[in-house]
């Protein structure tokens, strides 16, 4: 049986807004509402969703970074609290992150070698130099990076070379799981290709499980088992990968994998979907009911009246549409 | 060639001085972009792509010099007199930036900013610079128009945002829009609204000119298409035929490399292995050739000249086992 790692249930992040006026009540903004969320050991779970929708904020209650308003977190069957500095060091030996900006993200007056090294101290105690030299330099080398970069500082490399340091200072004391944020969203494509290969090869080779935040869905297809969809802060439908890209139940996920702009003129010069279109509408307005409904082209009275449960339609495909089960016919 | 073009770029070269010498971010190149069509210009971080188009309209960062020619409908903009660029600049020759929020001033309305433009210039008197306004906001989808002329920048998003900047550069009615990855920093649901936004007017007869490194956008609005690599355009072709056969080793790669939604799942990404050479080492030879899959012994020597072959140039000397 495949241990679950993480289990996420009715997760609720708020932040509090500045006051409209000096006096009154101060405005909350809900940016993860009710999240559902498991990833077991060597899965790849990709989590996709517009700007705003909440997908790092998830992310960063997943990794302790900010407390939650409701709901739990258990890792590997342990709930996880803020007040458990124990608790959390173990914790994060086994969850480990790689964020977007790989320059950013990495000391500027560290070598690469001195920032995984300080990773591998932070998290298993002091080394003996030549023990920590050596897994440094391992881990570097299995990131692609050649042994003659290690003693540089992410100044002195690409974008590419500074993200695989990223990946080896948060692989260096072999976690479970992976938290990757737009990991491979500033990248140019041809190095972007490297780096998911490279990430596909880790899981492959130590079963690193990984959850892999972005917008760009096509990666997600190349690197996911599963896919859950967030819009304002709900996850509006979730399905192993193949489904969610093969027949896309919640006309969100339909319109986000219509706006991905294939390489191919010939796809482009096709009309494209009504629900693209749909999309234009005001943002930012509170909506009773279903939240996707002043964008959605199927919108109802249902959708008015009450907002849907994410529910699974008996083949673990899971959407939070009143009309997520009548597919649409195809366009 | 040359005469009905409206834009005609010839051998530019943009050098950058740099503590460890001059630097060469262009080399050698030469496009031309014709009324109502739109030239995409792609290429990796550091290819140069933006630095072509920054040299040709004078606006390169402290240290940077630009040799060759660049004629804006018959006028050279690189010459010794600054008054054609000058009087191109922002009028008949638009740019738009990535990073929507810096391209608008906080502090000021949408509509402030809007009317503006032509009342600098005095193109428009006030009554024909509102109407103006709300005329370009309708012309790029902005929902509301009306309600934007009184908000400020952050009370927009993202998108809004960068369609209002179109929007400003739309103003003036230019001839040529220059778009430096204007969708790099959108979802994917707006970049769509701003591809849009590009084609329609594009079709009204505008010169499109789009710096992007995004395969899938250029595929959505572009005409033709120039590769660039190294500081140099290693391939310029028409888009279909570009997407349907490339002939450059290197653009081949790059679009292999990009993954897709509309293809079966491979098991792997094509990545191109190794890196550009570094901006100043340019190599006697092709600078692909460390990197390239059909390197032939002589690519290390000579560096292959871009050549026409009917309406597609390719700088390789395996283009024709490519092709």
């Amino acid at each position: 049986m495949t241990e679950t790692l993480l289990r996420v249930r009715n997760l609720t992040v708020r932040f509090p807004m500045p006051r409209a006026r000096l006096v009154g009540p101060r405005p909350w903004l809900t940016a993860v509402n009710g999240v559902d969320l498991e990833i077991e050991a060597g899965r790849a779970v990709g989590l996709v969703g517009e700007s705003g929708c909440g997908k790092s904020t998830l992310a960063l209650a997943i990794l302790a970074l900010v407390a939650p308003q409701a709901g739990t977190i258990e890792w590997r069957g342990q709930p996880v609290r803020h007040d458990d500095a124990t608790g959390l060091r173990r914790m994060r030996r086994e969850l480990q992150v790689v964020f977007q900006d790989p320059v950013g993200s990495l000391d500027p007056r560290m070598s690469v070698g001195e920032s995984v090294a300080e990773a591998l101290e932070a998290l298993e105690g002091p080394q003996a130099a030549a023990a920590s030299r050596a897994r440094v330099g391992s881990m570097l080398a299995e990131v692609g990076l050649d042994p003659a970069l290690h003693t540089r500082y992410p100044h002195e490399l690409s974008g590419g070379q500074c993200q695989r340091a990223a990946i080896a200072r948060a692989l260096v004391g072999r976690p479970r799981l992976l938290v990757c944020d737009e990991a491979v969203s500033a990248l140019d494509v041809s190095v972007q290709a490297q780096i998911v290969n490279l990430l596909a090869d880790l899981r492959r080779r130590h079963g690193l499980a990984l959850l892999f935040i972005s917008h760009n869905l096509a990666v997600v297809r190349h690197l996911c088992d599963e896919v859950a969809v967030l819009y304002r802060g709900r996850v509006v439908e979730r399905a192993p990968a193949a489904a969610i890209f093969g027949g896309p139940r919640h006309p969100y996920t339909r319109a986000l994998l219509a706006a991905v702009p294939d390489p191919d003129p010939a796809a482009h010069a096709r009309a494209r979907v009504p629900e693209l279109r749909a999309a234009a509408a005001a943002e930012s307005v509170a909506v009773v009911g279903c939240a996707y409904r002043p964008r959605c082209p199927l919108a109802d009275d249902a959708c008015r009246m009450q907002a849907p449960r994410l529910e699974d339609a008996g083949d673990g495909h899971l959407a939070a549409c009143h009309h997520g089960r009548v597919r649409p016919p195809a366009s | 060639m040359g005469s009905d073009a409206l834009f005609d770029v010839r051998d530019l070269g943009v050098q950058f001085t740099t503590p460890r010498g001059r630097v060469s971010a262009v080399r050698e190149a030469s496009l031309e972009v014709r009324r109502g069509e739109c030239l995409a210009v792609v290429g990796e971080s550091g290819s140069g792509k933006s630095q072509l188009f920054l040299g040709c309209l004078g606006l390169l960062a402290a240290g940077g010099v630009v040799q060759g020619s660049a004629r804006f409908d018959g006028q050279e903009l690189l010459g010794p007199d600054a008054a054609p660029r000058r009087a191109a600049l922002g009028t008949r020759l638009a740019m738009v930036f990535q990073d929507p929020m810096n391209a608008l001033t906080p502090h000021l309305t949408i509509g402030r900013q809007l009317v503006e433009v032509v009342l600098d210039r005095g193109l428009l008197d006030a009554a024909g610079a509102r109407a103006r306004s709300l005329e370009v906001l309708q012309s790029v989808g902005m929902p509301e128009p009306e309600a934007r002329l009184r908000q400020y920048p952050h009370e927009l998003s993202g998108g809004q945002r960068q369609r209002a900047a179109i929007a400003m550069a739309l103003m003036t009615r230019p001839d040529l829009l220059v778009a430096d990855e204007p969708t790099t920093a959108l979802d994917v649901t707006v970049q769509a609204q701003v591809i849009d936004v590009l084609r329609a007017a594009r079709d009204r007869g505008l010169a499109v000119v789009l710096i992007t490194h995004d395969m899938g956008v250029v595929a959505g609005i572009a005409d033709r298409v120039a590769v660039m690599y190294a500081g140099r355009i290693v391939e310029m072709a028409p888009a279909r035929e570009l997407f349907a056969a490339a002939a450059h080793p290197y653009t081949a790669a790059l679009l292999a490399s990009v993954p897709r939604l509309d293809t079966p799942l491979a098991g792997r990404l094509i990545g191109i292995e190794g890196q550009p050479p570094a901006p100043g080492d340019e190599p006697d030879g092709c600078a692909f050739a460390p990197r390239c899959a059909s390197v032939l012994e002589r690519c290390h020597r000579s560096r292959p000249p871009l050549e026409s072959h009917e309406n597609r140039s390719v700088a390789c000397h395996a283009a024709g086992a490519v092709r």
